[in-house]
């Protein structure tokens, strides 16, 4: 019944969104507010019924209802009720189901608190998000219905891959997902400005907070799949240049560059064509990303040959919403008016760069990504294209990008000072040069680039203190001015200072740990001990554990530095006993912002263990970086400014003349 | 299976062996030609894996030719002979980083072209487009000139544009 009734919702939120796709255009057609508004509860009743479709998936995950093929597939009755919640997005049907509910929920928001929207723009937007909503619902009830019954159930299910009974799965998919979808929106309102040929002022003042919040989850989205991948599958690496990372960098690349070009636009009117084009591409690339990892075309071109059926649906999709609106792009783009013109040295200036190089980024990840695929399908030559590809062709576009970060915010808009710019930056460079020489000095003979691309970090990080302090006059006005001054400071500022300097430590993090990282690999029994980065581990002994749907084998290890013992360190290894399949849990242990990391291999026929220890330096701030950047795009969604809302033009501020 | 979000979307495909990429039976005994054997590996891919390279995959075929690029190194090969005899026998799908040649040829001129050609492109765009916001701003005609006044002065004219 349960699971009846979330194909049945489903289907309802299909009805209601084909409704909204083409209802609310007619009323703009005609004027008519009613059959504009008919967009709203659309949209909101679209919601409702999601989320009931979703729920009903969760419950029968929850009560292991076998009968479900989906359940059966991903469940199992002893696995831990986290998991089998989580469970729910950990596979293909589900994770679509979830990627519906996100985007009816970014459509239901835009339905609630798009009230001081001008009535057709609102129209136009729930329009074109509700074409999407339709197009993947079909999808889900075509291709991947989760809701499938088994004619005979049976007793208990297969499990969930082992990889992902982890509180990863619980977290970051969700993100991820907020991210990719959250793109919709500014997509929908590029083509609704579009459609209507012009860009009421209310859209600039909307898209950017839009773009700030689906960047915030798609980078903490991007970074906790990073730390999942490093503590989850032993080997400690935290970023690959996969196919499937590529596809959701490719958005964030795009969305950052948006973000930033979203800032022109709505502060100087400026960059509104290149906006919107940006918008159309960053949910493109959302899409694409959406097709490269459910159509299978990844693993290989053969795979998804054989089964094209979901593939070719999400060609079919990606085809028609791209192409469709970068026609729409082509046909209108030159009737939107420029405006606010500028120098090529302003703070414009210093965003078209950042644009360029982001853009630039983004078209090589595309290539290094597509480019085998392509090359294949064409003339049947295989080639490989991995991270020592993209290592190579991404440093020369960052280091640029980086240096060029702190002088964006020094420049006044429309025609700014470099050279002012630079001398206020003086103490940020000094800053980055003393870091290089404390560096150097420290690691004489060792790598060179390292302390230059530290020094690099610290001129960012020291840039994005430069610009607060200027700004709050710390150290030439009283400290108690400076501290209102801070407190009076938008949070927009303070949330570009966070954001800029979260990137200068991630790459600080980045170069530690690629740098200065110390491995050993070897054999080891009970009793044995080694040093790592001067710390002493020994190896107590092996115990074999049960656990509620796997069996481990855990080894204990004490680790000591100079002869005090620091604490005990237990990696292990898990054999799940439905998939037949085996996990390792690496043992982490932090000390300050660096990590001990062991993880356990095979065990020899004398009883010897194989173990991987690593000293990784500096290793959080990898992550750090990106949750201080999500921070930062947070506070800045906090600004008052954009709590306010939009202010209505026209007939408000006439009526507070005439009140003169 | 490995790569980070693969963990999620490849659930189809994977089987987790929890094995390890470099065994410590493969570690040569001269540090200097571990190093270089690492850094090939690094650059090598497993044929078997799905974008794996040698050093990271537990594949028997990558153990395999961690092996091989050992015994090259060992017998005296330079890094490009390493090289140049794995591709002789599996091909160009097993380098990372693929030549520059005909066939790769928009793979490596894309990114310094689009950096380029935008940069171009903008610079055109910034050189055509008259700049006149930048400049100084023209002086208010004395029509403009009385309006202000009279806007300042408090009186609103009434041939002035609402809003």
């Amino acid at each position: 019944m349960i699971a009846e009734s979330g194909h049945y919702a489903l289907v309802l939120a299909l009805a209601l969104a084909l409704i909204q796709s083409t209802v609310p255009l007619v009323g703009a057609r005609l004027r008519d507010p009613a059959l504009m508004n008919v967009a709203r509860s659309a949209a909101v009743g679209q919601l409702l019924f999601v989320l009931m479709s979703f729920a009903a998936l969760v419950m029968l995950h929850i009560i292991s209802d076998f009968s479900v093929a989906n359940v059966f597939e991903n469940s199992h009755s002893l696995k831990p009720l986290i998991y089998k919640i989580t469970g729910v997005w950990g596979n293909h049907e589900g994770s679509m189901l979830l990627w519906v509910s996100i985007l009816a929920l970014f459509g239901g928001l835009v339905a609630l608190f798009g009230q001081n929207l001008p009535l057709s723009l609102r129209a136009h937007v729930l329009s074109v998000q509700a074409w999407i909503a339709s197009a993947f619902y079909l999808f889900i009830l075509i291709t991947s219905n989760p809701f499938t019954r088994i004619a005979n159930p049976p007793i208990e299910g297969r499990d969930l891959n082992p990889v992902l009974q982890d509180i990863g799965l619980a977290v970051h998919p969700p993100m991820l997902y907020l991210g990719y979808v959250g793109f919709s929106i500014s997509f929908s309102f590029a083509v609704a400005a579009l459609i209507e040929g012009r860009i009421d002022p209310a859209w600039a003042r909307w898209v950017r907070p839009w773009t700030l919040l689906a960047w915030t989850f798609l980078t903490l989205g991007i970074a906790m799949g990073s730390y999942w991948a490093y503590y989850e599958l032993g080997w400690g690496g935290w970023w690959f240049w996969d196919p499937v990372e590529n596809a959701s960098l490719m958005p964030w690349l795009a969305g950052t560059a948006l973000l930033h070009s979203a800032l022109v636009m709505e502060k100087r009117n400026a960059l509104k064509v290149w906006t919107i084009l940006l918008s159309i591409l960053t949910f493109s690339l959302s899409l694409l990303g959406t097709f490269l990892v459910r159509s299978g075309v990844l693993t290989s071109v053969h795979a998804f040959a054989t089964d094209p059926t979901r593939g070719v649906f999400i060609l079919v999709i990606l085809c028609l919403f791209i192409g469709g609106s970068l026609t729409l792009f082509a046909g209108r783009a030159s009737a939107l008016k420029q405006g606010g013109i500028f120098a090529p040295i302003s703070r414009e200036g210093a965003l078209v760069l950042n644009n360029l190089l982001l853009t630039t980024a983004c078209a090589t990840v595309f290539i290094g990504t597509l480019y085998p695929l392509a090359l294949e399908v064409l003339t049947g030559a295989k080639i490989s294209v991995g991270a020592p590809f993209f290592n190579l062709t991404f440093a020369p576009l960052f280091v640029p990008l980086l240096i060029a970060v702190p002088f964006g915010p020094m420049l006044a808009w429309k025609r700014g000072d470099l050279l002012g710019a630079a001398q206020r930056l003086l103490a940020a460079a000094g800053a980055g040069l003393a870091a290089i020489a404390l560096v150097w000095a420290w690691t004489r003979g060792g790598a060179v680039l390292a302390p230059l691309a530290i020094g690099l970090a610290v001129f960012v990080i020291g840039g994005a203190v430069t610009d607060l302090v200027e700004r709050i006059g710390l150290f030439s006005v009283p400290l108690a001015t400076a501290a209102r001054r801070a407190r009076g400071l938008p949070r927009s500022v303070w949330g570009s200072a966070f954001a800029h300097a979260g990137l200068g430590i991630a790459l600080i993090g980045i170069v530690c740990e690629t740098t200065w990282n110390t491995e050993h690999i070897g054999t080891m029994k009970a009793g044995d001990s080694v040093n790592v980065a001067g710390y002493e581990l020994k190896l107590e002994g092996l115990t074999p554990r049960p656990g509620p749907n796997y069996r481990e084998l855990a080894a204990s290890f004490s680790v000591s530095l100079d002869g005090e013992p620091l604490s005990v360190m237990t990696p292990s290894k898990r054999t799940f006993t439905t998939r037949g399949m085996s996990t390792t849990e690496a043992a982490l242990l932090r000390r300050g912002v660096s990590q001990l990391y062991i993880s356990l291999g095979d065990t020899t026929p004398d009883d010897a263990i194989v173990v991987r220890i690593y000293h990784k330096p500096m290793v959080l701030l990898i992550w750090f970086g990106p949750v201080l950047m999500a921070f930062g795009g947070l506070l800045s969604l906090s600004d008052r400014r954009l709590r306010v809302g939009a202010p209505r033009p026209a007939k408000a501020l006439r009526a507070m003349q005439a009140a003169e | 299976m490995r790569r980070g979000l693969a963990i999620l979307f490849a659930l189809a495909l994977i089987a987790s062996p929890a094995a390890y990429a470099v065994q410590p039976d493969e570690v040569m005994a001269d540090p200097a030609k571990e190093t270089r054997a690492r850094n090939l590996s690094r650059e090598l891919r497993c044929m078997v894996c799905q974008n794996q390279s040698i050093d990271d995959s537990e594949a028997p075929l990558a153990r395999d030719l961690r092996l091989l690029v050992r015994e090259r190194i060992a017998s005296g090969d330079s890094d490009r002979q390493v090289i140049d005899f794995l591709v002789a026998r599996y091909g160009e799908f097993v380098l990372l980083k693929p030549r520059f040649e005909r066939q790769t040829l928009l793979l490596w001129l894309v990114p310094p072209f689009v950096l380029l050609g935008g940069g171009l492109a903008l610079w055109i765009y910034a050189r055509r487009r008259p700049q006149r916001d930048v400049a100084e701003p023209t002086a208010l005609t004395p029509e403009e000139e009385a309006r202000l006044a009279a806007w300042v002065s408090g009186d609103r004219p009434s041939d002035a544009p609402r809003s």
